[in-house]
């Protein structure tokens, strides 16, 4: 064979495992056997089973629910993914971006009383970037949970 | 806090001073090199002139004249070089791939060279989108990693890439080497797919595309000059590394010196 034939069958054969490669994990993918996360909804329909093991669970902070306490850095709230809601209890700060409404993954366990304890809590933002609109409070554009808390 | 004004407020862009004063810097050494004061020394450095510019804009616009971001605040600017960065990764890694189908149908030596010039120039662009990613979420997520779809995709994207260079570094017959580092790269670029991807395949922290439609206005057209500055400048970088591997790749072709003749 020609080297000029052999190259053209090296790139017929490379591409080939390439894109099969790309369409099979695209198939697989579908399958969510494996997944980042769980909504509250799926972490509750597990049950007892779910109880005990480190899980990571993503929905919204649902309004009215957060209870921060300053002095004893505590941080109480309810995720929800609008059918189900899970309350989660943790220690320390959440990041500065965490808000009543805003996404977020936690990672932590649930207890045997039914409440999540959080060893994490990570704040998702969506794909949009806006200005503040007008009249939203400064305080609203880069708070803390501190200040807000306190 | 000192407060600068916004750019269309100034009599002379920082950008265009920039520009001005390399466009100076270039007719003075021609000058006193005995050249043509417009001479270039190649048609890149154009490129290089004009994304150099547009940087400096670029980021003076982000930094100074866009407003900020009403979830992230001042910390939402960092996607000014961020999301650049995101999008060149994929376009050189993409030409990447284009020139290695295009050395293996045509076995022209140019596309071997301009194979090892992107996917140099695309891990550099990878690493810059890591390390301004993590800064990005350290604020906002409130970690600077995490086992994430999304996270770990570009790592494995970066990581191949390299894979490439090693296969390549490994070879010693050019023709073999080049072959190899081409298929190689054909490989990788799946990583590149699925990087592009992970956001829609599986659930992560990271979030989908943006897109004109979800970002506001002024703050899309501050990145589409970042973005061309970025392009440019990409541009600049792979053919100045295009012409040290061709020069490179002539040296290693040309006949040995003869034996020096000692009296």
């Amino acid at each position: 064979m020609s080297p000029h034939a052999q190259r053209r069958l090296f790139a017929i054969g490379a591409l080939v495992i390439a894109a099969g490669a790309f369409a099979w994990l695209s198939q697989a993918s579908m399958s969510q056997d494996l997944v980042y996360y769980w909504s509250p909804t799926e972490l509750l329909s597990k049950g007892d089973a779910a109880k005990g093991a480190t899980v990571r669970i993503m929905g919204l902070v649902e309004k009215g629910s957060v209870d921060w306490k300053p002095d004893e850095q505590t941080l109480v709230f309810r995720v929800t993914d609008g059918s189900k809601q899970v309350t989660i209890e943790g220690k320390g700060a959440p990041p500065q971006m965490f808000r009543e409404g805003i996404g977020v993954v936690v990672e932590g366990e649930m207890g045997p009383d039914g409440i999540f304890r959080s060893h994490e809590v990570l704040v998702k933002h969506n794909n949009e970037y806006k200005p503040p609109v007008a009249g939203m409070p400064p305080a609203d554009m880069s708070k803390t949970l501190a200040t807000e808390g306190s | 806090m000192i407060s600068l004004p916004h750019l269309a407020s100034l009599p002379v862009t920082p950008g265009q001073l920039t520009g001005l004063l390399a466009i100076l810097t270039i007719v003075l050494m021609n000058i006193s090199r005995g050249r043509a004061w417009y001479h270039l020394p190649s048609w890149e450095h154009a490129f290089g002139l004009v994304g150099l510019s547009l940087l400096v804009d670029g980021q003076y616009l982000g930094l100074i004249d866009a407003p900020r971001e009403a979830m992230m605040g001042e910390t939402g600017r960092i996607m000014y070089v961020h999301v650049p960065s995101a999008w060149l990764t994929m376009v050189v890694f993409l030409f990447t791939c284009i020139f290695a189908v295009g050395f293996l149908l045509t076995g022209k030596r140019v596309f071997d060279l301009l194979v090892e010039s992107t996917t140099e120039v695309g891990i550099i662009l990878s690493i810059l989108l890591q390390a301004t990613g993590m800064l990005f979420a350290k604020p906002t997520w409130g970690v600077y990693w995490d086992w994430d779809p999304r996270l770990v995709s570009t790592t494995v994207m970066m990581l191949s890439f390299m894979g490439v260079l090693s296969l390549r570094a490994a070879l010693d017959d050019a023709e073999r080497r080049a072959t190899w580092t081409s298929v190689g790269a054909i490989l990788a670029t799946t990583s590149m797919g699925v990087t592009y991807m992970s956001v829609r395949w599986w659930r992560s922290i990271h979030q989908m595309q943006s897109s004109p439609d979800t970002i506001a206005k002024p703050m899309v057209l501050i990145l589409r000059i970042n973005a061309f500055a970025f392009l440019f400048l990409s541009i600049w970088l792979i053919a100045r590394r295009w012409r040290i591997a061709d020069a490179q790749a002539r040296m290693d072709e040309a006949p040995p010196l003869p034996p020096e003749v000692t009296v």
